[in-house]
């Protein structure tokens, strides 16, 4: 069962991290989601594959076993934050495609020139004479 | 007094200029003034006690836990620095009040001092050394802002940057050094690690604690290599100058040293990097002091050597050379700063610090001509003011030390003649000589509040230069014992009979003269001779820098997202693979569970949907669902794993995020076209590859082993039910146990829900506004917009729904449930609503709105919380007791109860402004909605909404 949920994550991680190496913001999406699936199932087993024995106590003072709930309060709250880190980041998708016209990830060419590297002196010159 | 307070009186004065910053240039001073003066006051009360032996402390905890504590000392070191820096600080704040203008911002020059005034004392009061390195970071920043307080002068903005920036850096190693010094004592009381010489000392780490608390001192004393920024930092107003860098900062490294030198001094490594930086700086500054044309440039090279000449003394690691150099500390403090208020008074009255177009001042500025005269008398060391004898002293120490003594000697005596030049140059070149017809002001002396102080610190000069024992003896005595750890007694003399140090101190003076006599051809060889110049290279260094860093930035990102997401996987994966290899995973531990045939179906779907999915992800619709097929497995992989909670928040939350991407798909394109080559997918697919490779292998690897430590959640099991009053352990952690964490997330989730109403409200304006109006949707819409059968179904199920969400929420504390289901239980409840009958139709029976809803769940977590305050418990600490309600069976009741309705709220509140936010948009592309449930478009052109049928 080990090998089967090790590669199950293996095959979303490889999918997700696929999916966000592509060039439209849509696939993005869909690959932050299954990266999302990978992580928390990871973090969850974390506690190791235990069947059967939810962290609900059933009667007191006897030394009955459950699996470790912590990792699974640290998932379920992980489940609901990347909810919402998906819905930030379809909005900005969104919003993007709406203004631009165009769904593409990376900066169009002619924003990636950096300005030329100015010295302290030149700033303070610049200001300078700005001022 | 207690020196607590002392320390503190400097800060509660930097409060007052600000405050009263209408009043003007007097009251501002005044206000300083006196709060320096009580200072001082308090410190000078504990001297007799000093004097006899007895060390003053206060203590206040702080952080314990880490040993970094408030405590505060006094002894001879302090009672020492803390004369200097509150008595010469009375009289700069006296001195500033004339020297600024009506112009300069008087109120935030007179913070800026008294916040440095308070972070001096509290370096030299510190008890703890960490509190010191905390005061000692402030003087950084202080002085950064005084050096550059004339923010419209590029040389001040650039000297401030550059003495920030070495003074940070060293502090930065002297953090480092002083951590190791403390691990090694085992305390960080100064106390304590002036008890644990051998320790320290016999140390493995010793020599790097050394060396980073020594570049620390280096860089705050200005030693060489470091030397550079202290001339730069003269672009300071020259009160600032006076009293930084001749009597304080500068002096913050050589009190570090002294305060520490009965533990880090007597080794030869300490003599060798100490004595031997000491003994270059000394000479370098005063070489290079003897050519610098701007008075306060002299001035600070001057101060360069001689802050050198101390370090050197500190070096020797004799107790003898320890009493000279707590005496040239007061003697240098005392004339420097008279010379630097002279150069400041020559500055304000004749127009120009330049020497080149000064000379001849001694008629037209007699009194400032007397005081800058016999200052730099004594700073050439010429009898019997007191600059000649710690002079004296130093050479007599160079000239009987064990090691290296003829070296000591000769660079010494050459450092002295050319010393004993640029004072002379000070006198004979701004004072003497013709008078000129061409100074920028008419120079006269200025009135009496300016040149009050420096007047006192010469009739110092002079007083301690005849009567040193009876004027400083004490304050040396009680600071050298506190220095060396023993009972130190001074006995200053004038005359020790002829030996070395006279004949040595002879040959610098004749040298001296012959200096100024020749400056002119030597000038004229030293401004043609190739030199380092150490500006150019920390320039040179700061762009190399710059550049370095930006060529690494560009090559990672560029612009394009896949290549910077590409680096840092390929980092991770390095990274984790480093791990691997050098670390050790231990053996197998656990067996495998069997597989199941059920689970593997499973697996086989999950594994194909994942595989169609990056097959076909480029049609959109599809790609989705098929995400959402892994959603549901991973569902049900929680539940089937033991994790009832996981998989109920999974299942609902993969049905809200399926509902978002559709809406926000209805705008985007439906496909994605391939742009790529094959060669860039191959790459990206091996590296997909080794990342899910590495991922599920780690995952495996983990899985096959047992806790490497015990696992916490022991703890928590056992005392769920007791403490906590739930039997969901899960819950109890959430809401209990780790109740700050989902403190924060909730409010994080709302955060983000408001971050996405607020990315909204922009998009519902100006240019993209108009583009949705003009919206064309590239598919055909149905035509029953609203089906009578999902209509007529959701609303009956809604009061359904939210009963179960009620449920889910009541028994969360003992079942699988709580906040967080709940809320999408019943969010999901609602959305169906919207779904169903229309966005005009729900958004006209929603009466409450979601911001609300967000706001009112943290309120209601964090009022839940502050709760246990009033039973004086700490924030979210819960109570619960048992209720019956009829009809009910019987259910515990807890506080956590209300902090779980918080995260109810907000995540009903979240979940539904987000894509409330997608309707919107939505609704100004042109949607038509109907006023009336169950309408039916008849015809793409819609315009107007139609009624019901």
């Amino acid at each position: 069962m080990e090998l089967l949920v090790a590669t199950a994550i293996g095959a979303c991680t490889a999918a997700g991290v696929y999916l966000i190496l592509r060039l439209r913001t849509f696939a993005v999406v869909l690959g932050m989601t299954m990266l999302t699936y990978a992580i928390n199932a990871f973090l969850f087993v974390t506690g190791r594959l235990v069947v059967n024995l939810p962290p609900i106590l059933h009667g007191h003072g006897e030394h009955a076993a459950y699996t470790d709930p912590l990792p699974q309060a640290l998932v379920l709250t992980a489940i609901v934050i990347s909810f919402g880190m998906t819905a930030v980041v379809v909005m900005m998708a969104l919003g993007a495609f709406i203004e631009s016209g165009d769904d593409r990830i990376n900066m169009p060419e002619d924003d990636r020139v950096m300005p030329p590297l100015r010295t302290v002196e030149d700033q303070d010159e610049a200001e300078d004479e700005k001022a | 007094m207690s020196p607590a307070l002392i320390a503190l009186l400097p800060f509660i004065g930097a409060l007052l200029p600000g405050l009263l910053v209408r009043s003007g240039r007097s009251v501002a001073a005044t206000a300083c003034g006196t709060a320096t003066f009580v200072a001082l006051l308090g410190l000078l009360l504990h001297v007799p006690a000093v004097m006899r032996g007895e060390v003053i402390t206060a203590q206040f905890e702080w952080l314990p836990l880490i040993q970094l504590n408030a405590n505060f000392r006094i002894d001879g070191l302090a009672v020492l620095f803390g004369t200097l820096i509150l008595g010469i600080g009375l009289l700069i704040i006296t001195y500033a009040r004339f020297y600024l203008s009506r112009q300069d911002p008087v109120g935030k020059f007179y913070t800026y001092l008294m916040l440095f005034q308070g972070a001096m004392m509290g370096i030299v009061l510190s008890d703890n050394i960490l509190l010191l390195l905390i005061f000692w970071e402030l003087t950084s920043l202080s002085s950064f802002l005084l050096i550059g307080y004339w923010r419209h002068l590029p040389a001040g903005r650039q000297g401030a940057r550059m003495a920030l920036a070495v003074t940070g850096l060293g502090g930065l190693a002297m953090i480092a050094g002083m951590l190791i010094l403390g691990q090694i004592a085992g305390s960080y009381d100064i106390g304590d690690i002036l008890q644990a010489k051998e320790a320290i000392q016999a140390s493995p780490y010793y020599l790097p604690a050394l060396i980073l608390i020594l570049i620390g001192a280096f860089t705050k004393s200005a030693q060489f290599p470091f030397h550079f920024w202290l001339p730069h930092a003269m672009a300071a107003p020259t009160p600032v100058s006076a009293y930084l860098h001749s009597a304080t900062m500068v002096k913050a490294g050589l009190f570090l040293m002294a305060r520490l030198w009965p533990v880090l001094s007597g080794t030869p490594e300490w003599f060798w990097i100490v004595a031997t930086t000491g003994l270059i700086t000394m000479l370098v500054g005063a070489a290079i002091a003897l050519f610098k044309d701007d008075l306060k440039a002299l001035l600070a090279f001057s101060t360069v050597s001689h802050l050198g000449l101390i370090t050197m003394l500190l070096g020797f690691g004799t107790e003898e050379a320890a009493i000279a150099a707590v005496f040239h500390i007061i003697n240098h403090a005392t004339f420097k700063a008279a010379l630097f208020m002279t150069a400041g008074i020559i500055d304000h009255e004749a127009g120009t610090r330049s020497i080149a177009r000064l000379g001849g001042l001694r008629k037209l500025m007699p009194i400032s001509f007397a005081i800058g005269t016999i200052a730099a008398l004594s700073m050439a060391g010429i009898p019997p003011l007191n600059g000649f004898l710690s002079k004296e002293m130093m050479l007599y120490e160079a000239s009987h030390l064990e090691l290296a003594r003829q070296f000591f000697m000769v660079v010494a005596t050459i450092a002295a003649v050319f010393s004993v030049g640029y004072s002379l140059r000070f006198i004979f070149h701004v004072f003497t000589g013709p008078e000129r017809e061409d100074y920028p002001h008419h120079p006269h002396d200025p009135g009496f509040g300016m040149w009050a102080g420096p007047a006192l610190l010469t009739v110092l000069v002079v007083l301690i230069g005849l009567f040193p024992n009876v004027m400083a003896g004490w304050l040396v005595d009680i600071s050298a014992s506190a220095v060396t750890g023993h009972e130190a007694h001074s006995h200053i003399a004038h005359w020790h009979g002829l030996n070395a140090a006279v004949i040595m101190s002879v040959i610098a003076i004749a040298g001296g003269i012959v200096l100024l006599k020749l400056h002119k051809p030597l000038l004229a060889a030293w401004e043609t001779a190739p030199r380092p110049e150490a500006k150019e290279i920390f320039d040179w260094l700061v762009l190399t820098a710059v550049k370095a860093g930006r060529a690494a930035t560009d090559a990672m990102t560029n612009g394009s997202m896949p290549r910077a997401l590409a680096f840092f996987t390929i980092a991770s994966l390095a990274a984790g693979g480093f791990a691997w290899i050098t670390g050790s995973a231990g053996p197998i531990t656990r067996p495998m569970l069997p597989i199941e045939p059920v689970p593997f179906i499973g697996w086989l779907l999950l594994i194909v949907a994942t595989g169609c999915m990056v097959f076909f992800h480029r049609v959109r619709l599809l790609a989705l669902v098929l995400v959402a097929i892994v959603g549901l497995i991973t569902s049900i992989f929680f539940a089937y794993f033991s994790a009832p909670d996981l998989a109920l928040t999974q299942i609902s939350v993969e049905i809200v995020t399926v509902i978002l991407l559709l809406l926000a798909l209805n705008f985007l394109p439906k496909r994605t076209l391939v742009e790529t080559s094959t060669t860039i997918r191959g790459w990206d697919a091996f590296i997909a590859t080794l990342a899910g490779v590495g991922f599920g292998g780690l995952t495996y690897a983990i899985l096959r082993r047992d806790f490497a430590f015990d696992s916490i959640a022991g703890y928590m099991l056992e005392n769920s039910h007791d403490l906590g009053g739930g039997d969901n352990v899960v819950n109890v952690i959430l809401v209990d146990f780790r109740g700050y964490d989902t403190f924060g997330e909730i409010t994080v989730l709302g955060i983000a829900a408001l971050a996405i109403f607020a990315l909204t409200q922009t998009l519902l304006q100006g240019k993209s506004s108009a583009r949705l109006r003009n919206w064309v949707h590239d598919q055909r819409r149905a035509g029953d917009r609203h089906p009578l059968m999902l209509v007529i179904a959701t609303r009956v199920i809604l009061p359904f729904s939210l009963m179960v969400g009620l449920f889910i929420f009541l028994r969360g504390h003992n079942q699988p449930g709580g906040g967080f289901i709940a809320g999408l239980v019943v969010a999901i409840a609602l959305l169906m609503q919207y779904m169903a009958s229309g966005y005009a139709w729900a958004q006209d029976r929603q009466t409450i709105p979601y911001h609300a809803l967000i706001g009112a769940g943290v309120v209601a977590a964090g009022v839940t919380g502050i709760g246990a305050w009033f039973n004086g418990k700490p924030f979210l600490t819960s109570a619960y007791g048992y209720v019956k309600l009829p009809f009910l069976e019987k259910f515990e009741m807890a506080t956590a109860m209300g902090f779980d309705l918080g995260v109810f709220l907000c995540v009903v509140g979240a979940v539904m402004l987000a894509l409330n936010s997608l309707s919107r948009i939505a609704r100004r592309a042109g949607e038509t909605v109907n006023v009336k449930p169950m309408d039916i478009d008849l015809t793409d052109e819609q315009e107007e909404p139609k009624g019901a049928l």
